[in-house]
């Protein structure tokens, strides 16, 4: 093919779907030949801030990036800190971890489900997914107090304990979306229209997905059963009864699935959580000795965590620890080195999302130009978290 | 957890200390990290041997300045996909170079995986991975001019007095 | 100019009356109040998600906020759309996308900053890659909160709305 055939098409950084990024496409006729991602349009340079601010303040930082996945990002890092502090949180706070990441979980994977949607041209889905989405987010909101950036999790434990009545309306919000996913499937998920956009479009080969090293639903479709929630449990994951989403296909359609499946899952581990969570303080022994008699009291009554003030100088000894946990767009990574200072001397983020960026160049490649939002969507890419 | 794991991490331990032996290397093992430190003339081998063993993505690949020792440390953080067991562990390689002219090989044909996180470390720290294929900007904008962000001798404005 | 038509003779520079006698007439009262108001109900935003603010945008549109109702539409071509919501930090890489798709929107343009990172950087303040919307575009109103809120966001169209119709909104006087 002669280079004069070739056409370069500049996707982005606006255009219709959920996007920050730029694509390169060069494309022969309808056929995309090559396609590069162009990333960094959100690059707000969090591993060098962090590098500027307390331990405790890096906790909102490290959320902003993935905004519709605070949670995770949230507890990865909490737990990495923890790992350095050599604390561990009490068992009822880690169910209470538990079940923000997986009510977290749902809540993401409706939201790329709605992205999807309105890539595909579907406006219903956009609208369902985001509606559905906001249950969990109102349930959240109970929880922690804030719609997406909980803030939730700190070293030790978590900030708030269950609100009242807070399991009977878990139940009403879980049996809701229980009804709601079999009307997706009626509208969705089984439609002809789907089903033909997605069926056998960027299909990603199992052995290719594990040379290039895919995190997430994106992996679990293309048949690797890798979930850190099940290879190395954190929390409360090892006393959970769960499955692991898997498909074999590795096509587009394989991975919205999967995430529908997940959204099963969570919900199964959200009522259990609920049914097991043992009684208990929800912050370290190690904390809330420090915290004086009378706030004391307080946590004790309201369930509430006022900071004790020990944390704004955290200062954990020299070393390094590493973190990985299982966030809705697959495994998150964090590695932070201390010199025994306040500030963190390094601290590193491998966002799923930043690894799965490579899919882009794979994927598309050889597809139909019509068939990159179909692929893009099911990738469930979210460009902040990737630049980071 | 409990007994069995920490048996099967120390099995895969001596599974690579077995397979790299011969090789100027350190291993030593903290939970379900193994780190292994080798010279950066003998990352390419010591890489190729932990493919062998079926670790067989990169996580990431980290970097870290060290402006008192003029020395950047790479750190490639590898697991496995395909083992559910070698999936357990985490190795770290870690290698160590001068901070001048930060020159190492790219394991990219090995781990084709640490494609983009290796121009990524590029740009944040200016080390040049030989035999990368494209080792161009990759998150700052294309006209960016100045030291590489994640290095020591870049500071950023802190809160507070300044000392 | 001399233009004849139908036995009546016009002189001068035609093209130069006609823009004047239009601006005139668009001015009046009844016709400008008119089109304030048909402005005010057709505030087509562009879908430019600069950063993570956007989950909140998309979630401002969905059924539960809704704000379509006020006639605010996310649009997908800058050309045709009136006004621009900076959903959040706007890093160097993005100011520039972010000016050539201000300069594509034809006039009468609003530009509203969504996030603490719109009006000062917030959480990002010292960051080495970040850009004031401020120092680029003439933004008309800022809503505060990391994110803010949909309900915050649904607000601002209002009184975007509100300045709009009481003819003090800076995108009116191009």
């Amino acid at each position: 093919m002669s280079e004069e055939r070739t056409i370069e098409l500049l996707i982005g950084p606006q255009h219709p779907s959920s996007g920050h990024m730029r694509l390169y496409a060069e494309v022969d006729g309808d056929i995309v030949v090559r396609l590069r991602p162009n990333i960094g349009y959100v690059h707000r340079t969090v591993e060098k801030l962090a590098e500027t601010k307390k331990y405790i303040q890096i906790i909102p930082l490290v959320e902003r990036p993935s905004l519709a996945d605070t949670a995770n990002h949230n507890l990865g890092y909490v737990l990495a800190l923890e790992k350095l502090l050599g604390i561990e949180a009490p068992p009822r706070a880690q169910y209470l971890r538990t079940i923000l990441a997986e009510m977290n979980r749902i809540h993401s994977h409706f939201y790329g489900l709605g992205i999807h949607g309105i890539m595909l041209g579907s406006s219903t889905i956009f609208m369902w997914g985001f509606a559905d989405r906001e249950i969990m987010i109102e349930m959240a909101q109970r929880l922690t107090g804030a719609r997406l950036t909980y803030s939730y999790i700190i070293p030790g434990g978590v900030r708030r304990d269950l609100p009242q009545g807070f399991e009977d309306e878990m139940e009403k919000a879980l049996r809701y979306i229980e009804r709601r996913l079999k009307d997706y499937g009626k509208l969705f998920l089984r439609n002809p229209v789907t089903r033909a956009r997605l069926e056998g479009v960027g299909v990603l080969k199992k052995e290719d997905a594990i040379k290039l090293g895919i995190v997430g639903p994106n992996l679990r479709a293309s048949g690797v059963p890798y979930d850190v929630r099940k290879v190395q449990p954190y929390c409360a994951y090892p006393e959970l009864e769960f499955d692991v989403a898997v498909r074999e296909e590795g096509d587009s359609m394989a991975r919205v699935l999967v995430r529908v499946e997940e959204i099963r899952q969570s919900m199964r581990i959200i009522r259990q959580v609920l049914k097991q969570i043992p009684d208990g303080p929800i912050l370290s022994e190690n904390y809330l000795k420090m915290i004086p008699p009378k706030w004391k009291e307080f946590v004790e009554k309201k369930g509430r965590i006022k900071f004790p003030a020990i944390m704004a100088n955290l200062r954990p000894p020299k070393g390094e620890a590493f973190s990985r946990v299982e966030a809705a767009r697959g495994e998150l990574v964090y590695y932070i080195v201390s010199d025994g200072s306040v500030t963190p001397y390094r601290l590193r983020m491998v966002t799923p999302s930043f690894r799965n960026v490579v899919l882009f160049e794979h994927l598309i490649q050889g597809c139909r130009v019509a068939d990159i939002p179909a692929i893009y969507g099911s990738l469930d890419y979210f460009p902040p978290e990737a630049d980071r | 957890m409990g007994l069995s794991s920490e048996n099967k991490i120390e099995d895969i331990a001596k599974k690579i200390a077995q397979s790299l032996q011969g090789l100027p290397i350190e291993i030593s093992t903290k939970d379900e990290i193994i780190t292994v430190n080798v010279k950066h003339e003998n990352l390419v081998e010591v890489a190729k041997k932990l493919r062998g063993v079926g670790f067989d993505h990169v996580k990431s690949v980290t970097a870290t300045d060290f402006p008192e020792q003029k020395e950047l440390e790479v750190i490639y953080h590898v697991s496995s996909f395909g083992d559910l067991d070698l999936a357990k562990v985490i190795v770290a390689l870690k290698t160590r170079l001068s901070s001048d002219d930060p020159r190492i090989s790219s394991l990219i044909e090995i781990w084709p995986s640490s494609k983009y996180s290796e121009r990524e470390q590029h740009e944040m720290l200016g080390i040049v991975f030989e035999g990368h294929p494209e080792l161009e900007r990759l998150l700052l904008p294309e006209d960016y001019e100045g030291p590489p962000p994640l290095r020591k001798e870049f500071k950023v404005k802190t809160e507070g007095i300044q000392g | 100019m001399v233009c004849g038509m139908n036995g009546v003779t016009l002189i001068g520079n035609l093209e130069e009356s006609a823009r004047k006698a239009v601006q005139w007439l668009v001015n009046k009262t009844p016709i400008r109040g008119i089109r304030d108001w048909g402005i005010a109900f057709s505030l087509w935003p562009v879908h430019f998600t600069t950063a993570c603010c956007g989950a909140e945008f998309a979630a401002t549109s969905a059924p539960r906020f809704d704000v379509e109702r006020m006639g605010f539409l996310p649009f997908v071509a800058p050309r045709q759309t009136n006004l621009m919501l900076i959903e959040g930090t706007l890093t160097r890489k993005m100011a520039k996308a972010a000016v050539w798709v201000y300069e594509q929107m034809p006039d009468p343009k609003f530009v509203v900053a969504m996030g603490a990172c719109a009006i000062d950087g917030g959480i990002f303040w010292n960051s080495y890659n970040i850009v004031r919307p401020k120092d680029i575009l003439p933004v008309e109103i800022y809503i505060p909160g990391c994110p803010p809120r949909p309900e915050a966001v649904a607000r601002a169209i209002i009184m975007l709305q509100k300045r709009i119709r009481r003819g003090e909104a800076v995108g009116l006087k191009f």
